[in-house]
């Protein structure tokens, strides 16, 4: 292929992890998702709904999405960049401790060690494991930018750079925390500031893995994938900066009306709506890219994948900010929409995107062709499908059960005690566990067609 | 653009752009009286009550129930006064959760007797048959762990002294053991024989859903 020997053990590595962790997470969902209509199935303390949904957030954010985003970074930065990664070692050590990490997080998890603030649950040992992990990736990350053979940095590479400072600063501040022993520590912030801390991490670890990464992905494997450039590299310029101003400013749009001070509520309000621009800027970077091209749809099956994600990401990106507005949170907050809402955005925009990057990285760095198109094309549909039913039930659910806890009487007294809206959601919730089983399957044919894909290739080829 | 050839001016710029929302509404803040009022009503939880806070956190309680009340009339209607910020000042981590898959725990301190939570955390489909939460009665068959209940309530700056942490204990203890408590009976349904002279983890949880607003509701008639 090309003179220079790319390291792709670390990308493979990383991308069988990341479909492992996908497995085990939604395996862990699926669980939950029972348990949301027959709690019988709390069978155990390590079993029960408290304990379960923290594994099922840490298990797919930290261990399929962050896998997926190191396998793809190592090789973006790589093919950019024209050189192998200069720590190669490092990498390697880098994917080891990934694993072991993400191994005692699931255990200490289900343990029930949990700091419970959301996405950072993990007890401190481990927060530095992840400090250390990151600092094992940045240091890959600026060693192949510093050295590289290509002058400008395409559009991914911004992306992965500003990912890596933000999270870095993001993670650290938000677990700043006093230990008691090795499994137990107290945040060091309290009450209101520790609510405003958590969700500017929380929202904007949302930020900076489920979105920028992904556009980073976007941005490389669309033009690879369909042989058409970026159709406007301004407007890719102009996105990236305003994403990475505004995003910071947001967190508080978890906390309406809760006790925050009212001013950091309303910021935040005002710069969600700003949000939406830079979002649908690459968006709308997306479709413009296939002007003219639209045929690809048919004939290239990883543009499904790529038109569908980008098109969940663009309602995300205005539904995210619609929710978040004082008056609609008072409505909505609280309830099943706003799982919905997130749901849509991991299955639908980040599943899709890492699917189509897959598939296209992984028979390029086996030097092979996909396993089978038609299973690939199977898998779209089921996700989609699955996704789609998912989200709808759980948007229903949540207006619903929105308007049972606000309906009155005429003498105005609550029409509907607690238990009425919960029992009301039930046959959502089986509605619910259906979908994932569908996308589940559509999740099993990925992973199998991948593994097929890897299988055929002749032991003698590989680096 | 010249800077996209310089990868570390590049990072060192993109930290700069990151900080600025964050110092404005996040490092900023942290220093503001605004997200740190205090009150005299407001006092720290006793040893016991944290360890029963512990228990919340491990078991995720806060995954399906939040605390804090909004200032909606439905909402007051259905759960009492809404959540102030200086309640929450001992609140070390903050536990106002993101989604009411049960009902929020801000106010749930004193509503029901003692009694009322054995029996529902012993089986809550047993008091609310369509209840989807789990039961939590091997709660109670768990001898509650204070080795670290001191070092705790020092951590968190609460300024009791070792004794004082002892005698909260063991005051406790005394209570849910020594024969007059009123839920006794509930409390002896779903604890074991060899372990109703101890305090148990849901003796703990249950001291700390007790807690929850009640130092509010003793400052509301006194304004």
């Amino acid at each position: 292929m090309s003179e220079t020997v790319y390291n792709y053990k670390i990308v493979r590595g990383f991308a069988f992890s990341a479909l492992f962790w996908l497995v085990i997470g939604l395996v862990v969902g699926l669980w939950m998702a029972f348990e949301m209509f027959y709690p019988a199935l709390n069978l155990t303390p390590w079993l029960s709904f408290g304990r379960l949904r923290v594994v099922h957030t840490n298990g797919l954010g930290l261990g399929f999405a962050l896998a997926a985003i190191f396998s793809t970074s190592y090789y973006i930065l790589q093919r950019l960049n024209r050189i192998a990664i200069p720590f190669p070692r490092l990498a390697q050590a880098h994917l080891y401790l990934f694993n072991t990490a993400i191994a005692l997080a699931a255990l200490s998890l289900f343990a029930g060690m949990n700091t419970t603030k959301e996405y950072a649950e993990l007890e401190w040992p481990l927060d530095i494991g992840v400090v250390i992990l990151w600092v094992m990736f940045a240091i890959n990350v600026f060693g192949t930018l510093i050295k590289r053979k290509e002058k400008q940095m395409y559009i991914s590479l911004w992306y992965i750079i500003s990912m890596t400072v933000a999270i870095a600063i993001l993670y650290i501040v938000n677990n700043l925390e006093i230990p008691v022993n090795l499994f137990k520590s107290y945040s060091i912030y309290a009450g209101a500031n520790d609510a405003n801390v958590e969700w500017w991490y929380g929202h904007n670890i949302v930020g900076f893995i489920f979105t920028v990464p992904i556009l980073a992905m976007f941005y490389y494997f669309l033009p690879k994938a369909t042989g058409l450039p970026i159709y406007s590299h301004r407007l890719s310029i102009v996105s990236f900066w305003a994403l990475n101003f505004a995003y910071l400013w947001t967190g508080a749009h978890h906390l309406m009306l809760t006790p925050l001070p009212e001013w950091i509520q309303t910021v935040a309000m005002a710069f969600s709506i700003f949000l939406i621009a830079p979002s649908w800027g690459s968006v709308v970077n997306g479709y413009y890219t296939l002007q003219g091209n639209w045929d690809q749809m048919r004939s290239n099956y990883l543009v499904k994948f790529f038109i569908a994600g980008i098109t969940f990401y663009g309602l995300q990106t205005i539904q995210g900010p619609l929710q978040g507005l004082r008056t609609l949170s008072a409505f909505f907050h609280y309830t099943d929409w706003v799982v919905g809402h997130v749901h849509m955005g991991t299955m639908g925009w980040v599943t899709m995107i890492v699917a189509a990057s897959f598939y296209y990285m992984i028979p390029h760095i086996t030097n092979t062709e996909i396993y089978s198109i038609k299973l690939a094309n199977i898998q779209f549909w089921l996700t989609l499908f699955g996704q789609v039913i998912w989200t709808t039930a759980m948007w229903i659910a949540g207006i619903q059960q929105g308007a049972m806890w606000k309906a009155t009487n005429p003498d105005g007294s609550l029409m509907y005690n607690f238990l009425d809206t919960v029992a009301s959601l039930y046959p959502f919730y089986k509605l619910r566990f259906a979908a994932g089983l569908i996308f589940f399957i559509g999740i099993l044919i990925f992973v199998w067609n991948l593994v097929m894909t890897v299988r055929k290739q002749p032991r003698a080829a590989e680096a | 653009m010249g800077i996209t050839s310089k990868p570390v001016v590049f990072a060192v710029l993109s930290a700069v752009v990151i900080l600025i929302g964050t110092t404005a509404t996040v490092f900023i803040p942290l220093f503001m009286p605004s997200t740190q009022p205090v009150s005299a009503y407001i006092k720290p939880y006793t040893a016991v009550e944290q360890e029963g806070r512990d228990i919340y956190m491990r078991e995720g309680c806060n995954n399906c129930h939040t605390q804090t009340v909004r200032p909606l009339r439905t909402e007051v209607l259905r759960y009492g006064e809404y959540s102030k910020p200086e309640e929450f000042a001992y609140d070390r981590p903050f536990l106002w959760g993101s989604r009411r898959t049960g009902p929020d725990l801000n106010r749930v301190g004193g509503k029901y007797p003692d009694s009322w939570h054995y029996t529902h955390l012993m089986s809550p489909q047993g008091m609310f048959e369509k209840s989807n939460m789990p039961p939590y009665a091997w709660l109670a068959k768990n001898k509650l762990d204070t080795g670290y209940s001191y070092k705790k309530t020092l951590t968190l700056g609460y300024g009791y002294s070792e004794s004082e942490v002892k005698q909260q204990i063991s005051q406790y203890q005394a209570t849910v053991t020594d024969g007059n408590y009123p839920s006794q009976e509930s409390r002896d349904k779903v604890t074991p024989p060899e372990l109703r002279k101890e305090l148990t983890e849901m003796d703990a949880l249950i001291a700390y859903l007790q807690k929850l607003g009640r130092d509010v509701k003793q400052m509301e008639p006194r304004k």
